[in-house]
């Protein structure tokens, strides 16, 4: 059985907003279950009472003041945006409602 | 007088302090190297002559007026393109972000500007700092300068080669799970992977948050260690940053001198995997530093084996999250706005358009990883991993002062030989990936030769914080390697006819 | 399409309601949760933007340190434990208003969590008083705001492109989530808008942020299920499927959308059908929903901790710290005041609803007596707020010109209808009570001298009325003194030209 199949791919590149056409879904399912299968082992390695390490700082309690710092150029950030009108950045019609 | 290019960073930085040449004529003389050079090499996606000339002639100003500048002012350095520079083309080797031009300049940038270091330019690497060969940039491979059918390494292979290649005696690159040090180790020079949260990442585009880590690339010890020492230190702008000072450095790059010290092998990183010569080149270095007075220890990482599993879990997981922005939305690439699609198919059309195949399997597999059903299987367990390595590290240093090992397991492959094998390609990682899950400094120097006459490296692992332990090994190696060859071993190396 | 809905009555006879509440309040820092940038509402689009808020690759976020201290100390004013350890998570999802397309929240690691909040609501036996039990209370930042253009509504819906503003991306968010809440039965939308009424005056007694709603630094999300009613000694029926309405953005729609789900909901369930599990959209206009995003196995948000920042540890003393600057409790204060005030729980209530608490407190310090002060604010200009559409404190009279006004009622100088007339005058920004009084002559006639004559005219004009005084008909006097008040416009003191009219006619007989 493979570790991932190809409407699991498809379900993922949707999660992942990629538009893939069905020859390259075909191709990636491949390459995924060759890959998952060979990182599967991990699931069998560590105890339990193992604690995860998600960062290897043991630094906590990083803040700042609450101060104001000067903001960017609106000119200078909407000059690189693909396409702006009125100060603000425009895109195209949202069809999903928000979170 | 002297060819600028061929003299060392430490060289060529007192050399402008004394006024022999000037910060302009050693931009110059790299700008005409690379001219001559980077047809055949491609190390570079974007040079900023203007820039950097300017830069170059406000130094030689100051250097006139009498002012006393740092080690490393007016020294040429390649950036390498994963960090912003502000008005500065940065694309992090992907077709996403083609032509954008940051707004602000990376913490690293700005720290090399007060070193009065010169910028010359972008770097070419694998898109979003995904490889380890360079092949996955959007713009086309960076070549091996030792041979050109040959991959540089990666994901920083364009900083590498314009290092080996004396198109600068300085270069940034950025280690996730070994993109300074493999890269370093294939080409023939020096790289160091400083101790996680010493260099700021503020303006490096994010591959893996919790293991990138900015570093130097240089041809020798020293000049890596006066790249490092400029670049190191808290940056209050990086919630992860250690506010703690630097390692001596550079100091300890001085100061090669291995008596005493205990010096581990991990049997965890040799013989099987390892290509022969690879393996000899890493015995008679183990033999030079038993002369050299160091006393050699086995140490086992019985973790060690899992470490690539782990990390190809936990860096593409990162990396799903941390490319998301790149939307079409904001900035870069935007395909299909043409007034039928909605701005979620246009997301997914930017995204798919503006992405390489590497980029996009990572990004499924970091999805994968982190979604639910499978978090607990594959992210959560490759955490727990991270605890064992990190555990398997602190027995080791407990015991020895530095671990070694060869750097890659194999010398620089052939260009287009792992493109369709993708865990062929992630082995090139295999020994350089623990030090990145502990957030450990590591250092890969070159160790000599294998029998197609291509460099192998020689890995230093030391524990966080003591960056300084990795300088003084190395430099011993380096002095005493050296000796026995004549003359350092980028010196073997001639590219395109010249030198 | 409308949705069939049951009688509320009816509703209850089959059906209990649960409810759940997501409360969004924005900070009222000076600069954002992750990054510099001022969070003053109302800029220029685009204007309050950096690379961090705008998720330009390469930035890092760095957590705002009052930020930290407001949510510890919601955290406690919320009767909650303060998590020793805990830490940010992304919250993964594609949005064009979300500048990195993840959130950055706080998943099963909150800094607050298990608290409670007692809120009041009356009833015709009296208040009564519910418990609402607080999850959890997390930090996390909020998006961009979209301007959709095209189509014929400005809604989502129709829609040729949107046009994106970040200035609001990165403001720090508090979201305070309750527990299911149930038993309030039939008093369930009043408790809804009880809790968030209630939570508004704690948040504003904190100092942490303005909390109003029109401007929506205060969002409630409002989570209704119901299940059938079971009878005593029987297994409680399992809870239903709920709703979500989203963005109810006033105190009284609170009220009306969780009303409104109730009967929605039983004549769904009541109908055999089911509730699907969504989220549904409030209109003001009508008091409805509408269906919105159904809530699929596709949302998953792949939660994982934020490998940017590092975690919150807060030391015990500190929180001690925070704890020694919270205020009294808006329950404790409202007994305290009831008590001093002798109001009636009705009267306070009322108070507290109209948001007039703190505003009769500055007058009451500024020397009127508690009733005059509740009079004239939720008299005279409670009705002003409501014809201007402006809340009172923004009406532009003073808790102080207030005091000063009922002082010259109390000096006998004014009476009631001028001291409309001065408050108008003060309205319109002509200065203090004493300014308005003087230039516009303001002040009333108690001088008889000078009355009398006004007295003698109306008499001699009204001799009908004048001889059923004389008769003992005392009440028929009203005529007599109108006339007068409107001789002398109103500046006359009504009871001294009472006084003065009866003397004369009761003199004469």
């Amino acid at each position: 059985m493979p570790a991932i199949t190809r409407a699991e791919v498809e379900h993922l590149a949707r999660l992942a907003r990629l538009a893939l056409p069905d020859d390259e879904l075909e191709h990636y399912a491949g390459q995924l279950d060759v890959i998952l299968s060979s990182v599967a082992s991990i699931s069998e390695v560590a105890a339990a009472d193992v604690p995860p390490t998600s960062h290897p700082l043991p630094l906590t309690n990083v803040f700042r003041p609450d101060e104001i710092r000067p903001s960017l150029d609106t000119d200078e950030v909407l000059a690189q945006a693909p396409a702006a009108a009125d100060g603000r950045f425009r895109v195209p019609r949202i069809l999903d409602e928000e979170q | 007088m002297t060819d600028p290019t061929t003299l060392t960073a430490a060289e060529l930085g007192g050399a402008i302090a004394a006024g022999d040449i000037t910060a302009v004529e050693a931009a110059e003389a790299h700008y005409a190297r690379i001219d001559a050079v980077d047809g055949a090499i491609h190390a570079f996606l974007h040079l900023d002559r203007e820039g950097a000339l300017a830069q170059a002639a406000d130094i030689d100003r100051r250097v006139a007026a009498g002012e006393r500048l740092g080690p490393l002012a007016g020294v040429p350095l390649a950036l390498k393109d994963v960090l912003v520079q502000r008005g500065v083309p940065t694309t992090a080797g992907s077709r996403m972000l083609e032509g954008w031009r940051p707004p602000y300049d990376a913490t690293v940038v700005t720290r090399l500007r007060e070193a009065g270091v010169v910028i010359l330019g972008k770097t070419n690497m694998d898109e979003f700092a995904m490889g380890s060969s360079t092949e996955h940039s959007a713009y086309g491979p960076t070549r091996n300068p030792w041979n050109t059918d040959r991959i540089p390494g990666g994901s920083g292979g364009g900083s590498a080669a314009a290092v080996s290649a004396f198109m600068a005696p300085l270069a940034i690159g950025t280690d996730t799970g070994g993109s300074i040090r493999q890269p370093a180790a294939v080409t023939g020079s020096v790289g160091v992977k400083p101790t996680y949260g010493s260099v700021s990442r503020r303006g490096l585009i994010a591959f893996s948050s919790s293991l990138d880590q900015a570093g130097p690339c240089a041809r020798t010890v020293l000049d890596t260690a006066l790249l490092h020492e400029a670049i190191a230190g808290h940056d209050p702008l990086d919630s992860t940053s250690i506010d703690a000072p630097v390692p001596a450095v550079v100091a300890a790059a001085r100061h090669a001198d291995v008596r005493g010290m205990r010096v581990g092998i991990v049997r965890e990183l040799t013989g099987e995997g390892y290509q022969p010569d690879v393996q000899a080149r890493f015995d008679e270095s183990v033999e030079l530093l038993r002369e050299l007075g160091a006393e050699i220890v086995e140490v086992h990482c019985p973790n060690f084996v899992h470490a690539l599993a782990a990390y190809y879990l936990i860096a593409p997981s990162e990396a799903s999250s941390n490319l998301a922005r790149f939307d079409g939305m904001r900035y870069g690439l935007r395909v299909g706005d043409d007034g039928t699609h909605s701005a979620e198919e246009v997301m997914a059309l930017s995204r798919a358009a503006g992405f390489g195949a590497e980029v996009k399997r990572r990004i499924m597999i970091g999805t994968y990883a982190l979604s639910s059903g499978y978090y607990d299987a594959y992210y959560g367990q490759a955490q727990k991993v991270r605890t064992l390595i990190t555990r398997d590290f602190e027995a080791a240093f407990a015991r020895v002062d530095v671990l070694i090992s060869p750097t890659t397991p194999t010398t620089a492959f052939r260009i287009g030989e792992r493109l369709d094998d993708p865990m062929a390609m992630y082995r090139a990682d295999l020994a350089t990936i623990p030090s990145n899950l502990a957030g450990n400094s590591a250092m890969s120097i070159p160790a000599g030769l294998d029998s197609d006459g291509l460099p192998v490296g020689l890995q230093i692992m030391a524990p966080a914080l003591a960056d300084d332990r990795l300088y003084r090994v190395g430099a011993a190696v380096e002095t005493a390697l050296n000796a026995r060859w004549g003359g350092p071993l980028l010196d073997k190396l001639t590219v395109g006819g010249t030198r | 399409m409308t949705d069939a809905v049951l009688a509320y009555d009816e509703v209850l006879e089959s059906y209990d309601p649960v409810l759940g509440l997501e409360v969004h309040v924005e900070l009222g820092t000076a600069s954002k949760m992750f990054c510099g940038c001022s969070t003053e509402f109302g800029a220029e689009p685009n204007t309050q933007v950096c690379p961090v808020c705008l998720g330009l690759p390469g930035s890092l976020p760095v957590v705002n340190a009052v930020a930290v201290e407001s949510a510890i100390r919601i955290g406690l004013a919320l009767n909650c434990s303060i998590a020793p350890w805990s830490r940010f998570a992304r919250k993964n999802y594609f949005y064009p208003d979300m500048p990195k397309d993840f959130q950055t929240s706080q998943y099963d690691e909150p800094i607050a969590f298990d608290g409670w909040l007692d809120v009041e609501v009356p009833t015709d036996d009296g208040v009564r008083t519910f418990r609402v039990e607080i999850e959890r209370a997390h930090m996390e930042e909020d998006t961009g705001k979209s301007l959709h253009v095209g189509g014929a509504t400005g809604r989502i819906h129709g829609a040729d492109f949107s046009l994106v503003d970040y200035n609001r991306a990165g403001i720090p968010l508090i979201e305070i989530v309750t527990k299911p809440l149930a038993g309030a039965g039939e008093l369930a939308p009043e408790v809804a808008r009880a809790y968030v009424t209630e939570l508004r005056e704690l948040l504003v007694g904190l100092g942490i942020s303005e909390a109003r709603m029109d401007r929506g630094q205060l969002r409630c999300d409002a989570n209704v299920s119901l299940r059938p009613r079971w009878a005593e000694g029987e297994e409680p029926t399992p809870l239903g499927t709920r709703t979500e309405t989203k963005n109810v953005n006033s105190f009284r729609s609170v009220e009306r959308a969780v009303r409104f789900e109730m009967c929605r909901h039983a004549a769904v369930l009541s109908g055999g059908g089911t509730i699907l599990q969504e989220t549904r959209h409030f209109h003001e206009n009508d008091g409805t929903t509408t269906s919105g995003r159904i809530k699929s196995d596709a949302e998953d948000y792949r939660y994982f901790p934020e490998p940017d920042l590092v975690p919150i540890a807060p030391d015990p003393e500190w929180i001690e710290k925070l704890r020694g600057t919270l205020p009294e409790s808006p329950a404790e204060r409202r007994r305290r005041l009831s008590e001093a005030w002798g109001f009636s729980d009705k009267d306070l209530q009322a108070a507290v609803n109209a948001g007039a608490v703190d505003l009769i407190t500055a007058t009451v310090a500024a020397g009127t007596t508690p009733d005059a002060a509740r009079k004239w604010w939720l008299g005279e200009l409670a009705r002003r707020a409501n014809e201007t559409g402006a809340d009172l404190d923004a009406l532009g009279v003073s808790p102080v010109q207030v005091a000063q006004l009922q002082a010259l009622v109390d000096a006998g100088r004014i009476n009631d209808k001028l001291a409309r007339q001065v408050l108008d005058g003060v309205l319109l920004g002509e200065g203090s009570p004493e300014d308005v009084v003087v230039a516009r002559g303001l002040e009333v006639v108690s001088d008889t001298g000078a009355l009398g004559a006004a007295v003698d005219a109306a008499i001699a004009a009204r001799p009908d009325v004048a001889e059923k005084i004389r008769g003992g008909k005392v009440a028929a006097v009203g005529a007599l003194v109108g006339a007068v008040m409107k001789a002398t416009r109103g500046q006359a003191d009504a009871a001294t030209v009472k006084d003065l009219i009866l003397a004369r006619l009761t003199a004469d007989s």
